[in-house]
């Protein structure tokens, strides 16, 4: 009998999109739990009482695993199911590489969404330059990161996919363009097209909706990041 | 090691995270050829093997690079599978409690110990290590949690996440000695600093570990050159 899979997340996030779809291919069910952040749970500050973040995935009574890639390795390490990491090491180190590169460019990206003025544009001069690098990883003739198939970088990516039209449309800037990363939008297409990832895909407009309140706390945050550098 | 190929290490003498990765080789027992940096002028191999960041470590395997110390360290674990001990642990649960921690040690340890020593001020080096006492509080629960009771993070011998922290000592003992500042106090975090009494005077702790001293020497170097970087404007 198959200990209970639960998932602590809220909608729009895309951290949590992304163990979904880890879930999904693995194929292990699971129960969403919708947290609300302006309002978390006693469920969410037990089990992380450390970040209060979501994703937070709860694997029958074993503590919480929490951080979406951490959660992913583990979901692929726990379960049978198709890899999601590849099984050659070097190719595991690469994406492991690039998923951590994803993360560093966080600030810039977020830098060159929320400011204005010079210190925006030269954040978003070094987050165009980090997104070419990561179209580079794409391998030839494949539709995917994981080659044929969604693997752990087209989910550590796939927040881009989706995410950054969200953002984009809130903020009024553009970073991802066709005419400069064709290989990358037409990635994009291809994982929001994937099946498995249609499942858990919020949508779009509500999406949208939902964050552009937080436009105010997202400025505040770009400009903390910026001082900082 | 025989059929193991070509391997080289790309590092400076007092990064931690080129310090993390030699303590995987070591663990492992694996031989490789360690190639020094400069860091204040960059070498050709060093840019040649991490366009992206031009940072060490740099783990250079039958001619292909990997970067990342953490993600060295699994590809080490992951290699060199056959020797004992397993880096990382084989239970896929403890396995993501010690990426998690881990992952806190890059994010908040690291940054908070560089910002005791960048402090420009007495009032500004206080303020770091008072944000610093948090992080080390819940090292200390991390440590329990992970420990059982036992010497390590790992258990009874040193791994992982041991590793992940403790190749950061060399630089608390060496702001120790240039400040007076004491990050982990035994009075307020008692297991944690027992753990780093441990792991300083394990196995892979002597060897690998450098002494304070140097990376003093080094930080006066890197203070040296900021000065001089600023007069130049």
């Amino acid at each position: 009998m198959a200990e209970p899979v639960k998932l602590i997340g809220c909608f729009g996030s895309p951290f949590v999109h992304r163990v979904e779809v880890a879930l999904r291919l693995k194929g292990v069910p699971y129960e969403l739990i919708e947290e609300d952040l302006n309002n978390k749970s006693d469920l969410l500050l037990k089990h992380n009482p450390f970040h209060q973040k979501v994703p937070v995935l709860l694997h029958g009574d074993r503590p919480a695993v929490c951080e979406s890639l951490i959660i992913i390795e583990y979901i692929d390490e726990a379960f049978s199911g198709p890899s999601l990491l590849p099984s050659d090491p070097y190719e595991r180190a690469m994406a492991r590489f690039w998923a951590a590169f994803m993360y560093k460019c966080k600030d810039s990206m977020w830098i060159a969404l929320w400011t204005d003025g010079e210190v925006q544009a030269a954040s978003a001069r070094e987050m165009k330059a980090n997104l070419t690098l990561i179209e580079r990883q794409l391998p030839e003739g494949k539709k995917f990161f994981g080659g044929d198939t969604i693997g752990f970088l087209d989910i550590a990516v796939g927040g881009i996919a989706h995410w950054m039209g969200v953002f984009e449309e809130i903020a009024g800037v553009h970073l991802l363009i066709e005419e400069e990363h064709p290989a990358l939008c037409r990635w994009a297409r291809e994982y929001i097209l994937d099946e498995t990832v249609g499942q858990c895909l919020p949508d779009r407009d509500r999406v949208v909706a939902a964050l552009t309140p937080r436009k105010e706390l997202y400025v505040s945050i770009a400009k903390a990041m910026a001082a900082q550098k | 090691m025989a059929g193991e190929g070509d391997l080289k290490l790309l590092g400076m003498v007092v990064s931690p995270f080129v310090v993390r990765v030699r303590m995987a080789l070591h663990l492992k027992g694996v031989s490789y050829e360690y190639i020094e940096q400069d860091l204040f002028n960059k070498g050709e191999l060093l840019l040649r093997y991490n366009p992206v960041h031009k940072k060490v470590p740099v783990l250079i395997h039958n001619g292909k690079p990997v970067c990342e110390s953490l993600a060295i360290v699994q590809y080490v674990d992951e290699v060199w599978a056959a020797s004992s001990p397993s880096i990382l642990p084989t239970d896929p649960h403890e396995r993501a409690v010690a990426r998690f921690w881990a992952a806190y040690v890059d994010d908040k340890f690291f940054p908070a110990w560089i910002g005791i020593m960048r402090a420009e001020t007495e009032e500004e080096r206080a303020k770091k290590m008072s944000e610093m006492a948090a992080v080390v509080k819940q090292l200390e629960v991390a440590l329990a949690q992970c420990s059982n009771g036992k010497d390590f993070f790992s258990g009874d011998s040193v791994g992982y996440l041991d590793i992940a922290v403790g190749c950061n000592l060399f630089w608390l003992d060496a702001m120790r000695k240039m400040f007076g500042v004491v990050v982990i106090d035994a009075a307020r975090t008692p297991f944690f600093a027992a753990w780093a009494d441990r792991f300083r005077e394990s196995d892979v702790g002597k060897v690998a570990l450098p002494d304070a001293d140097i990376a003093a020497e080094y930080a006066k170097k890197i203070q040296a050159h900021r000065a001089a970087a600023v007069a130049s404007k």
